[in-house]
């Protein structure tokens, strides 16, 4: 039971995918300019994350090493074409919000990582837990950037309007996004260091799933951080 | 199609619509390879490269074969296979002819299969209704925006390196900010040239 738990909260506190690995990023600063396209987005990376897990999980016996890369891709692809129809059926204006960026959950990072890092190695019920608690995580960091974005650039939360007089515009435009995000994993960062945990130098590497240096820390390539 | 439009698609997609300061595409790249001059004048050509190779293979594939066929909801499966095999088959290509320019580009090459600026933008194009000559124009603009974010950014994080900075903003929540201000800067081209 112990062990269940640990890998569900992995992805939220230990492992976060925006706040500690600072993987996939792109969609948690596009779409967090309102709490509802941000929540939108968190569900539908959620659930292709979720089906992912399973698929892979379920046929990583099959999957041959040297090719499982194209098979994770065209997995995600498939979910990814689902979930998009699916909110263009049901959720025209979110899916217009979000715009290209649904389409783009194939590409995110967090999703063919777990899917090479976890899920090809793991059992079907570990793989289902950590697709969630990822996607939990993932869905919490970029609702609540776009909860703090929304209050202190329009005004409201979720549409609701509440009594703040002059919100700062700026925090809804582009420019907002980069502020938020920075002052968000600072803050955790100021959290987490109280603790005094240690994370390896490649842990916060946005290029750390693409990363072909066998060695941690050792990407001389890339002007790895220090 | 006059050669004014060419240079507005152009232009917005450099400055207006910059594709990392604007759009947050391609923000992987931008953070993790943006520590020294070289990688970073690297990437943006490699970035370019295959930019404007992508959009030249993904635009007819789907005018000329999804479309015609009726099988547009394979654009996102299609698009991502046909740019990750152009990428290999280029590096390939390159390795075996054209050593000099593979040992130049050859290593950003597999990073930017899965950069999600090449892939949106080959959304972009279609979702903009571009002519072929005005996509190819598109990248270019693209290409060049990236490159220039990502060379002025590049700039920046050196100066910063030397500089004072309190302990819990100090390496990823001071990129941040510098992004946040790059991208405030960029803010004021909006209207230009009458494009938004």
């Amino acid at each position: 039971m112990q062990k269940w738990r640990d890998i569900f909260l992995n992805g939220i506190v230990k492992e976060n995918p925006i706040l500690i690995l600072m993987i996939g990023l792109c969609p948690v600063l596009a779409c967090s300019s309102t709490a509802t396209d941000a929540f939108g987005m968190g569900v539908a990376a959620t659930f292709v994350l979720l089906c992912s897990n399973i698929l892979v999980s379920l046929l990583r016996k099959l999957i041959p090493t040297e090719i499982r890369i194209p098979i994770f891709i065209v997995i995600i692809a498939t979910f990814v074409t689902i979930t998009d129809y699916t909110m263009q059926a049901y959720f025209p204006q979110l899916s217009e919000n979000l715009g290209v960026f649904v389409p783009l959950i194939v590409v995110n990072c967090v999703i063919l990582g777990r899917a090479e890092a976890f899920a090809y190695r793991n059992t079907l019920l570990a793989s289902i837990l950590d697709g969630l608690g990822m996607g939990v995580g993932f869905t919490l960091a970029i609702v609540l950037l776009g909860i703090i974005r929304e209050i202190l650039g329009a005004g409201t939360v979720f549409n609701v309007k509440i009594g703040i007089s002059n919100p700062a515009t700026l925090l809804i435009l582009p420019p907002g996004a980069f502020i938020g995000i920075g002052v968000l994993i600072a803050v955790w960062n100021a959290l987490r260091k109280s603790k005094g945990s240690v994370s390896s130098p490649c842990a916060s590497c946005g290029l750390r799933q693409m990363c072909h240096s066998s060695k941690e820390g050792e990407c001389e390539a890339l002007g790895q951080i220090k | 199609m006059d050669l004014i439009q060419l240079f507005s698609v152009f232009f917005a997609a450099l400055l207006i619509n910059n594709i990392i300061l604007m759009r947050f595409l391609g923000l992987c790249a931008f953070f993790g390879v943006s520590e020294k001059m070289g990688s970073s004048i690297g990437m943006s050509l490699a970035v370019a490269f295959v930019m404007t190779l992508a959009t030249a293979a993904t635009w007819p594939l789907y005018h000329y074969v999804l479309e015609p066929l009726n099988l547009t909801f394979l654009r996102t499966i299609s698009f991502i296979l046909v740019i990750a095999s152009l990428v290999q088959l280029v590096e390939l290509f390159m390795k075996k002819n054209i050593p000099g320019l593979y040992r130049a580009l050859g290593i950003y090459l597999p990073l930017i299969t899965t950069n999600c600026a090449i892939f949106g933008l080959s959304l972009l194009n279609i979702n903009y209704n571009y002519g072929f000559l005005e996509s190819i124009f598109h990248a270019l603009g693209v290409a060049s925006g990236f490159g220039l974010s990502i060379i002025l950014f590049t700039g920046l994080r050196m100066r910063l390196n030397l500089a004072p900075i309190p302990k819990f903003i100090a390496g990823y929540p001071l990129v941040f900010f510098t992004a946040a201000l790059m991208s405030l800067a960029f803010m004021g081209f909006s209207g230009m040239f009458g494009i938004h």
